[in-house]
């Protein structure tokens, strides 16, 4: 047929644009809470629950993105759990988010100096107060830049939700390419929207690397 | 200081330690200690390095846990339960070498954030009593500043306030002057030395002599996590009985 390149294309791209910020956003959201229980989990007093999410850590850590995908998407159709696209594709991106964000917080906890630790313990603090007032505020501010740097590798790892014919950014890209059969003009689009949306978000983890980096002595 | 203690009556020890044993690893850090701490009593534990009297009061807090004997701090026998690592904890004020203060946080919030936590004190009641304690280790000016902008003398004497703040029965000083440029160890001893004067509780691992001199009721020598011989500071320094005690005091004093 052969369309050109034109506002309608350039909507439809828009239209997985939307996707793609939803995913990384959802995912963000879900890996944030995942990963704050997996950093807990991994520095707490109980061996179980330590052995427990570094198995689930050297899992998602150890698999490309793109088959932990295409298990969870299939998987779950296996086991009659049939889910709306959208939902498995969030669901396998929260558990990869909270396995890298788990593991990029455990580093900043331990990062901390121990008597950070024993000053709220000796003070009589509990666990709770004692990690949400001294322990994790300290620890998320170190993590900053690793967390961001991770954000910026999710917005782009949402590209391979395509393998399971969701229709984000990527997947909108080569199907509008495979319409106008000019697919340099349409992935050079693509790609300028990806770096429009990621760069802004490095510069900005440059940005507090820097800060930290400074007022660290 | 908070007058109500019906677990024990005034008289009774406030710290009994009985039989302590401790273990790292292989090494054989604190060997049946016994130490019995009176209400009011200031103590002075010294020792080489090495000799079990940092570990000794971290047992006190639990910050260290012990393989054998039992500790009772205020009636409270401290036992694996969090309760009663809790209730000990509470009660016990710790001033740590390297100060330990919340870097994130003002001076004013490091000291409110455990009577607001643990004993759920109000906010201003929490600042109210903060306030008189950072009046008290004179440093109330800088109150909003962060540690970072204080010296390190300074930051120390935030770090007894922010203790002070919880009110509690007892003080454990662990080397609290050692981290300190010498122009500053003065101002906070000075402010421990008020602290004995009003009647705290204290036990102070210090290589301070002077400070030992003028404040401690009892002086305890440890050597290879063994208190090798106790006595009263005078005494003490004129004529220690125990040639490891001799000959520690024979190097530190010739370095003052």
């Amino acid at each position: 047929m052969g369309n050109s390149f034109g506002l309608g294309e350039l909507g439809f791209l828009i239209q997985g644009l939307k996707w793609t910020v939803l995913l990384a956003v959802i995912a963000f959201i879900g890996g944030g809470i995942g990963g704050l229980g997996v950093a807990l989990a991994r520095t707490s007093t109980s061996w179980g629950l330590r052995r427990i999410t570094a198995g689930y850590i050297a899992v998602f850590q150890g698999t490309p993105l793109l088959m932990q995908l295409f298990v969870i998407y299939y998987g779950l159709g296996l086991v009659g759990l049939t889910l709306p696209a959208w939902l498995a594709v969030a669901i396998a991106f929260t558990l990869h988010a909270s396995a890298f964000l788990g593991e990029i917080w455990r580093g900043a906890i331990e990062a901390l100096p121990k008597g950070q630790f024993e000053a709220a313990k000796a003070l009589g603090l509990h666990y709770v107060p004692r990690m949400r007032d001294v322990i994790l505020p300290q620890a998320l501010r170190i993590a900053l830049p690793a967390t961001i740097g991770f954000l910026v590798q999710l917005i782009k790892g949402t590209s391979l939700a395509a393998i399971v014919g969701f229709i984000e950014l990527a997947r909108a890209g080569q199907i509008v390419s495979n319409q106008t059969y000019a697919p340099l003009l349409v992935f050079t689009v693509v790609g300028a929207i990806y770096f429009a949306l990621c760069w802004p978000l490095s510069l900005y983890g440059t940005h507090i690397e820097n800060r930290i980096s400074r007022t660290a002595r | 200081m908070p007058s109500t203690t019906p677990s024990a009556p005034a008289g009774d020890p406030l710290i009994v330690m009985e039989a302590v044993n401790k273990w790292y690893g292989t090494y054989h850090a604190l060997r049946d200690v016994n130490l019995s701490v009176g209400r009011g009593e200031k103590i002075v534990l010294c020792g080489p390095s090495g000799s079990g009297k940092s570990t000794l009061i971290r047992c006190i807090n639990q910050l260290e846990t012990i393989k054998s004997g039992s500790i009772t701090v205020d009636g409270t026998r401290l036992d694996d339960s969090s309760r009663s690592v809790d209730a000990v904890r509470s009660e016990v004020g710790m001033v740590f070498q390297s100060f330990n203060l919340f870097p994130h946080m003002t001076v004013l919030q490091n000291c409110t954030l455990a009577p607001m936590r643990v004993r759920g004190i109000p906010a201003a009641q929490a600042e109210a009593t903060a306030r008189r304690y950072l009046e008290r280790v004179r440093i109330a000016e800088h109150a909003h500043k962060y540690p970072a902008q204080l010296s390190g003398g300074q930051q120390q004497r935030v770090a007894i306030a922010r203790a002070l703040c919880m009110e509690p029965k007892v003080m454990l000083f662990d080397e609290p002057t050692s981290a300190l440029d010498p122009e500053m160890v003065k101002e906070v001893l000075d402010t421990m030395v008020g602290l004995a004067r009003d009647g705290m509780t204290m036990v102070c691992v210090t290589h301070e002599m002077g400070f030992a001199r003028q404040v401690a009721d009892r002086v305890i020598f440890m050597a290879e996590g063994e208190i090798l011989e106790q006595a009263d500071p005078e005494t003490f320094f004129r004529s220690p009985r125990h040639p490891r005690a001799r000959s520690f005091l024979g190097e530190i004093l010739a370095h003052h």
